[in-house]
């Protein structure tokens, strides 16, 4: 299994997925990954069949929702959607305030009902 | 506050400042306890409404809290339905199921509240042997992780003890930095190193040949240090008062600036032998860094490297970061790399 911090970030969500579900069987997991995390979604998801086999997410669904880097200049105010962490507003400046790319979150596990 | 359900407690990690302005600015001033749905596509809309169907069945939300929560709804299906609810404030959603469904939505909050929408299905069909339930969590994913660090950070305060946690690419120097470190301030206070390595208990050893107490942490397969194998190693090595912690991470610049170690500042070395670019390539790692040490600069007069640039990097990444020209080996800046450690020490 290749080194990646994306694998522990997929054991966390499956441990609180499973938590959640209790003795429920979990059939679909949404997570919000912001651009500003470092986190890869194809990387969360390679290691996503592994971490979950044998647990209560096995079989599940893991959606993944990407949110923009939503950067508002300090300077100006003018907002920007970046690519990266990092950027030069229209006036010139690179500070910013980031109003949205930070998440890293489980927002919703969904599990079947009893049989 | 919970930002989902305007909750005061919190079971999950709080979110960031960032989620907070998110959520206000996706709010209408005057709808602050309105549900927010969002949705794949983009769309929502505010109902209050009833739409005719081939079939219909109403959901009753008995929410009787004022309070925001979002959710997102991805379902294939073949049907759309409408729903009606009861509700004493409206929100927007807009699901698409393909499965009949009596669908419960369990929204899980900090504080364990839960609310059980019962569903009422107008077909007189219970269905409720084939229901599922959704969680809405809102969970940190790395919860676990920040409440170690949160606890660090504590136990650390108690002791007066100042944590810096190094890291960068392989071979930038952190490790004869740090020998060089240890012996130039070793008399005016007490050190402890922590090593991360993925193998070996090399640089441990040679952390301790300088004199000091040094725990090695090899991390396997992973590729960084996390809250939990800090607070192990702080457990193991019982550091005493106002002691000096070195963390060296595994050398890797891109996944060690996720995890808060619980440590007061996190130093990130660079060298000369890499490139000038390496803050743009490597901008979550630049970005997470309160001081900069730019390493093996003795070695400026034989690589095409642009001190000047390599600095404005930096700061188009990370703005009010501080970048310290220094050499492990000729001793050159290190004056400022300590004067440095002596400040954040005054802060703690």
């Amino acid at each position: 299994m290749p080194p990646m911090h994306e694998l522990g970030i997929t054991q966390e969500i499956v441990a609180i997925a499973a938590e959640a579900a209790g003795d429920a069987r979990v059939k679909r997991i949404v997570v919000e990954v912001g651009r500003l995390t470092a986190v890869l979604p194809d990387a969360l998801r390679f290691c996503f069949d592994i971490c979950s086999e044998g647990t209560s997410a096995a079989g599940a669904t893991l959606e993944i929702i990407e949110v923009a880097a939503l950067a508002r200049c300090l300077a100006c105010g003018s907002e920007h959607e970046l690519d990266q962490p990092f950027g030069v507003c229209s006036c010139g400046r690179t500070e910013f305030d980031w109003i949205t790319g930070e998440e890293l979150k489980v927002s919703i596990v969904e599990v079947h009902g009893c049989a | 506050m919970c930002v989902t359900c305007g909750c005061s407690v919190d079971r999950s990690t709080p979110e960031g400042p960032a989620d907070r302005a998110r959520a206000g600015a996706r709010r209408g001033s005057d709808d602050r306890s309105r549900p927010m749905h969002d949705h794949d596509d983009g769309h929502g809309h505010s109902h209050g409404h009833s739409h005719d169907h081939s079939h219909d069945h109403s959901h009753d939300h008995d929410h009787d809290h004022g309070h925001d929560h979002s959710h997102s709804h991805d379902h294939d299906h073949g049907h759309d339905h409408s729903h009606s609810h009861d509700h004493d404030h409206d929100h927007s959603h807009s699901h698409d199921h393909d499965h009949d469904h009596s669908h419960h939505h369990e929204h899980r909050h900090g504080d364990g509240h839960d609310h059980l929408p019962e569903p009422r299905r107008s077909d007189g069909q219970g269905g409720r042997a084939r229901a599922s339930r959704e969680h809405v969590l809102q969970t940190a994913i790395l919860a676990k992780n920040d409440r170690i660090a949160a606890r660090t950070r504590g136990f650390l305060a108690d002791c007066n003890a100042l944590a810096l946690n190094l890291m960068s690419s392989p071979g930038a120097g952190k490790t004869t930095l740090l020998e060089r470190t240890i012996r130039d301030m070793q008399g005016a206070r007490a050190i402890l190193v922590i090593e991360g390595d993925q193998a070996t208990a090399c640089d441990a050893d040679r952390i301790r040949k300088t004199g000091v107490d040094a725990i090695q942490i090899n991390t396997g397969t992973g590729c960084h240090l996390d809250a939990a194998m800090v607070e192990s190693a702080l457990h193991t090595l019982q550091p005493g008062q106002d002691v000096l912690i070195f963390i060296e991470n595994v050398g890797n610049l891109v996944c060690p600036a996720l995890f808060d170690l619980g440590e007061h500042a996190k130093v990130v070395v660079a060298s000369v032998t890499e490139g000038d670019d390496k803050p743009l390539k490597y901008p979550y790692m630049f970005r997470a860094g309160s001081l900069v040490l730019l390493n093996k600069v003795d070695l400026l007069p034989h690589v095409p490297f642009d001190v000047a640039r390599f600095v404005d990097n930096a700061r188009l990444v990370n703005p009010h970061v501080e970048v310290l020209p220094v050499s492990a080996i000729t001793g050159a800046g290190l004056d400022s790399w300590y004067a440095w450690i002596r400040t954040r020490d005054a802060r703690g």
